[in-house]
C-alpha cells in the first residue's frame, strides 16, 4: 500500500461537507499556514520539490518565487480546474469529492502570494462542480475560513468560481487568462509572462488543481517530509486517472516508485487487462502525450523497469519515451486500432484549435483529414511521410503548447506503429473489417549487451 | 526612455547593427534591409499588439545574448522578441529557418483559394510576395478548400472570407483607430471568421483603412471592385486639405482617372498614415486633389513595371551574409544584353525595349 495524502480520507462517508472534513484534521494546514510567514510557506513548497501537476511539470515553489510583488497592485492566483485533456479526470474526482481539501489549498496558496481575489477556472462541461464548490466555499465562509479577516489574521480573501465554455484551448494559462477576463480565449504571447502580467495585467500565477490541493498535506507533514516521498525530482504522490482497457478505471494515488507493471497489473491498482486480453500500447500523461507501444511501455529502450514518475517516463526521449504529462493514463489492449486512434486525436485537436497562428489552425485540419483517409481505406503510401513532415512543420512553431500536444500523438503513432499505418494502406479492404492486432508491439525489445 | 537609451548590437546573418534596447529582432532586421529582413503577415509597426500570429517571421536565435550566449531552443517570432546585446540571429542563413518558413506558407495556401486572377489584391499581395520568395512549387494538399458563407459588410469593403490567413490586422486596426468596433473572430480553428455579429455594416469613418492592412485579398475596396489591375494603374502621391485626415494618399490613376485612392505605404508595405474614409470613397476626381507626383515603389514590385522613375532598387546584401563575393556559374550578361547592368533603368522613359540595350 503506497502512501495516500490527498486521498486519504478518501474512504469516509460525507468528506465534501465542511463538518466531516474539519473532524478528520481539515483546515489543519490551514491553521498552521496562517501563523507562519508566506515567504516561509514558499520556502516550504520549494523544499518540498513539487511540481506542477498539469502537465508540464514545472516546479511550483519556483513558479510562486518569480512572481512579481509590484507595490500597490493586487496579486491573483488563479487556478486552473480546466481539465480538458482527454483521458484525464482527476481534478474533476478532486473538486467533487474532496472541495474542502482544494478550498484549504486555494486559502494557503492565496496566503502564500498575497492573493485577496483567487478565481477557479473550471471547465464548462463540469456543470455541477460549480454547485459543489460554491456550496463548500459558503461553508469555509461561514467558519471564517474565507472572506475578510479569516481567522483573525487580517488575511482578505475571496475565491470566484468562474464557468469555462467548453473550449480545451482555455486550459493553456494565458488563454485562461484571456478567458477569465472576458474575452476571446486566444493564448497570448510570451514574454510577458503571467507572473508579470497576466489577469487584468497584473502578476498572476496559475497552478492546477491537484498542485494547490498538494499544498495541504506539503503544510501539514512539511516539506522536507513530502520530498521523501517518492523518487528524485519526482516528490510526492499524484493522482492517475486510468481509463481504456483495464480492469478497474478510476481515479489512483501513487507515490511514484511502483513500477507501471505493477500498477497496471497488481489488483491494487488497475488489475490486468480485462476478457485475458493482451496490453498493446498505453498513453501514460493524457492524449497530448506520445503514445508508446507495450514493450516500451514496461521497460525503457536500455531494459530498465519503468517506475511511475516524470523522469522514468520521459527516459529515452521522444524516440522511445513518452511523458508523466498530466496523469491520464490510457490503455490500449490489442483489439484496438492505433490508426483509429490517432484519427480521434487529430479530430480533437483540430476541432479545440483557436485559429490563432496559423500551423496549428491549418496543420492540425489536415492531418486530421489525412489520417481520415488512411483510417477509411483512402490512404496512399506518400501520406505516412506527409503526416510526419506535418507534425514537424507544427511542432515548436506554434504560439502556445497546444500544436506540440496536436503534434506529438501523430508523430508517436507514426514512430512506433508505421507498420500499421502501413498495413492499412496496403489492405484498404481488409482494414475495413479486422483490426491489425498486437503484431509484435508486446515482444521483448532488443537491448544492446552493455559495453 | 531618454536619449542614453543603451545601444544593444545585434547581428542578423553575419552584418552586424546596433539598435536601441527594445527593438525587435524583425525592426533591427529591417534596419538592415534587403534579404536579411523576415517577412511579416500580421505584424504591422502601426498597430500596438499585432504579430506573432503568422509566424512567416521565425528565425533562429544561435546565441541569446553576451551574457547568456545559449541559443533559444526553438525558432522564435522576430516581430515580438526583443533583441539583447550580442544577440546573434540567423534568418536566410539558416536552413531550419528556411523549412519552416516553406511550411508556414503551405500552411497559408492550403485553404487559401488562389483565385488571384480575379482577386483585386493581386499585385500588390503580401501572400503573393511570400510565397513567391519562400514557398514551393506545387501543393501536397488533396482536399477541398474551405469555404465560408458570404456576408456583406457595408457598401464599401467586400470580404471575401475565404482568402484571410488571420492576420488579425484588421481587428486591430478597428480597435485602435475607431471607438466601436464592429467585427471580429467568430468561431475557432480551421472555421475562424473573420464576420460581424447578426450582419451589421462597418460604418466607421477610418474603417477603409482595414482594407490598407489587409496583407491579402480578403478585404478589398468596393468602389475599385474589377475596375483594372494595380499593376495597369499609375500610382501618384497627392493631398488634400481633409478635416478628419491628414490628406495625405495614393491615387492610382490611369490617365487622368482617378480610380482607387490609398493611404500611402512604406517599402514594408504598411501605411505611412492612416486616411479618412472621405478621402478613401468619395474623393474619385482629379480636381478632388493637388497631385505632387509619381510615388516612389519598390523595384521588385509588379506595380513598378513599365514605369521606373524613382523606383527604390532593394540592397543586395548577399555578399555580406555568406561573407565572400558570390561566385556565378554563369553571367547573364556575357550571352544577353538585355538589362545591362550599366544601363540605368529610371534614366529609360516608358517602358524599357530591347532596342534601349543595344549601343
Amino acid at each position: 500500500m503506497g502512501v495516500k495524502l490527498l486521498l486519504e480520507n478518501d474512504h469516509i462517508e460525507g468528506i465534501r461537507y465542511y463538518d466531516t472534513y474539519r473532524k478528520n484534521g481539515g483546515y489543519r494546514a490551514a491553521e498552521k499556514a496562517l501563523k507562519m510567514a508566506p515567504a516561509d510557506i514558499v520556502e516550504e513548497v520549494k523544499k518540498s520539490g513539487l511540481r506542477g501537476r498539469g502537465g508540464a511539470g514545472f516546479p511550483t515553489g519556483m513558479k510562486w518565487s518569480f512572481l512579481a510583488k509590484p507595490e500597490g497592485i493586487p496579486r491573483h492566483l488563479v487556478c486552473n480546474a480546466d481539465e480538458s485533456e482527454p483521458g484525464t479526470f482527476k481534478d474533476r474526482y478532486l473538486m467533487e469529492f474532496h472541495p474542502h481539501l482544494f478550498i484549504e489549498g486555494l486559502l494557503i496558496s492565496s496566503f502564500a502570494l498575497g492573493s485577496n481575489t483567487t478565481y477557479v477556472y473550471i471547465r464548462g462541461e463540469y456543470a455541477w462542480i460549480p454547485d459543489i464548490l460554491n456550496q463548500a466555499i459558503a461553508e469555509a465562509k461561514n467558519n471564517g475560513w474565507l472572506g475578510k479577516n479569516i481567522q483573525g489574521t487580517g488575511f482578505d480573501c475571496e475565491i470566484y468560481v468562474h464557468r469555462g465554455a467548453g473550449a480545451y484551448i482555455c486550459g493553456e494559462e494565458t488563454a485562461l487568462i484571456e478567458s477569465l477576463e472576458g474575452k476571446r480565449g486566444n493564448p497570448r504571447m510570451k514574454p510577458p509572462f503571467p507572473a508579470v502580467q497576466g489577469v487584468w495585467m497584473r502578476p498572476t500565477v496559475v497552478n492546477n488543481v491537484e498542485t494547490i490541493a498538494a499544498v495541504v498535506p506539503i503544510i501539514n507533514i512539511g516539506g522536507e517530509a513530502y520530498s521523501k516521498i517518492g523518487v528524485g525530482k519526482s516528490t510526492g504522490t499524484k493522482l492517475l486517472s486510468v481509463c481504456g482497457n483495464v480492469k478497474k478505471q478510476g481515479v489512483y494515488e501513487i507515490d511514484m516508485t511502483i513500477s507501471v507493471e505493477e500498477f497496471l497489473y497488481s489488483d491494487e491498482y488497475c488489475g490486468g487487462i480485462p476478457n485475458g486480453k493482451r496490453l498493446k500500447a498505453c498513453i501514460p500523461g493524457g492524449s497530448s502525450v506520445p503514445i508508446v507501444p507495450a514493450n516500451l511501455l514496461l521497460k525503457t529502450a536500455k531494459g530498465e523497469t519503468r517506475i511511475m514518475n516524470y523522469e522514468s517516463l520521459s527516459d529515452g526521449g521522444f524516440a522511445s519515451g513518452s511523458m508523466m504529462g498530466s496523469g491520464g493514463f490510457i490503455v490500449l489492449d490489442e483489439d484496438q486500432c492505433v490508426v483509429r486512434h490517432t484519427m480521434t486525436l487529430a479530430r480533437f485537436y483540430n476541432h479545440e484549435s483557436c485559429g490563432q497562428c496559423s500551423p496549428c489552425r491549418e496543420g492540425t485540419g489536415w492531418m486530421y483529414k489525412i489520417l481520415k483517409n488512411i483510417e477509411y481505406g483512402k490512404g496512399k503510401m506518400s501520406d505516412i511521410d506527409l503526416l510526419w513532415d506535418i507534425q514537424r512543420k507544427i511542432e515548436g512553431n506554434t504560439i502556445c503548447p497546444l500544436g506540440d500536444a496536436a503534434a506529438w500523438p501523430v508523430a508517436a503513432a507514426i514512430r512506433h506503429f508505421r507498420d500499421e499505418f502501413e498495413w492499412h494502406i496496403k489492405n484498404p479492404e481488409e482494414s475495413q473489417k479486422r483490426n491489425f492486432g498486437l503484431a509484435h508491439y508486446a515482444d521483448p525489445i532488443h537491448v544492446a549487451a552493455a559495453v | 526612455m531618454s536619449d542614453q537609451a543603451p545601444k544593444f548590437k545585434v547581428t542578423v546573418d553575419n552584418i552586424s547593427i546596433e539598435v536601441p534596447a527594445g527593438t525587435t529582432i524583425l525592426n533591427a532586421a529591417r534596419m538592415i534591409g534587403g534579404d536579411v529582413a523576415p517577412p511579416a503577415m500580421c505584424y504591422y509597426s502601426k498597430l500596438k499588439d499585432s504579430g506573432g500570429k503568422c509566424r512567416t517571421c521565425l528565425v533562429e536565435v544561435s546565441k541569446g545574448s553576451e551574457k547568456d550566449p545559449r541559443p533559444m531552443p526553438k525558432l522564435v517570432p522576430s516581430c515580438r522578441t526583443t533583441v539583447m546585446d550580442g544577440m546573434e540571429v540567423k534568418n536566410i542563413t539558416s536552413e531550419k529557418v528556411l523549412d519552416a518558413r516553406r511550411g508556414i506558407v503551405e500552411f497559408l495556401l492550403i485553404n487559401h483559394p488562389l483565385d488571384c486572377p480575379v482577386c483585386d489584391q493581386a499585385g500588390e499581395c503580401d501572400l503573393q510576395n511570400l510565397s513567391y520568395e519562400h514557398g514551393t512549387e506545387g501543393t501536397r494538399y488533396e482536399f477541398p478548400r474551405r469555404t465560408f458563407e458570404k456576408e456583406d459588410i457595408g457598401p464599401y469593403i467586400s470580404l471575401h472570407m475565404t482568402r484571410c490567413i488571420m492576420c488579425f490586422r484588421c481587428v486591430f486596426t478597428a480597435d485602435q483607430l475607431t471607438d466601436k468596433r464592429e467585427h471580429g473572430i467568430l468561431e475557432r480553428g480551421d472555421h475562424a471568421q473573420i464576420s460581424t455579429m447578426l450582419n451589421k455594416a462597418l460604418d466607421h469613418e477610418f474603417i477603409g483603412n482595414v482594407i490598407d492592412v489587409c496583407p491579402v485579398g480578403a478585404l478589398t475596396d468596393k468602389t475599385f471592385r474589377f475596375k483594372n489591375r494595380v499593376w495597369f494603374t499609375k500610382p501618384m502621391d497627392a493631398h488634400r486639405d481633409c478635416p478628419t485626415c491628414t490628406g495625405k494618399v495614393r491615387l492610382w490613376m490611369r490617365g487622368d482617372e482617378v480610380f482607387r485612392v490609398t493611404a500611402r505605404k512604406d517599402q514594408w508595405g504598411e501605411v505611412e498614415e492612416f486616411i479618412c474614409n472621405d478621402c478613401r470613397f468619395h474623393k474619385k476626381e482629379t480636381k478632388d486633389w493637388v497631385i505632387e507626383g509619381p510615388s516612389v515603389i519598390k523595384r521588385s514590385s509588379v506595380i513598378a513595371q513599365g514605369h521606373y522613375v524613382g523606383t527604390v532598387k532593394t540592397p543586395v546584401l548577399i555578399d555580406k551574409v555568406i561573407g565572400k563575393q558570390p561566385k556565378f556559374l554563369m553571367d547573364i550578361h556575357d550571352i544577353s544584353d538585355v538589362n545591362k547592368p550599366g544601363i540605368e533603368l529610371s534614366k529609360i522613359e516608358g517602358p524599357a525595349h530591347s532596342g534601349d540595350f543595344k549601343s
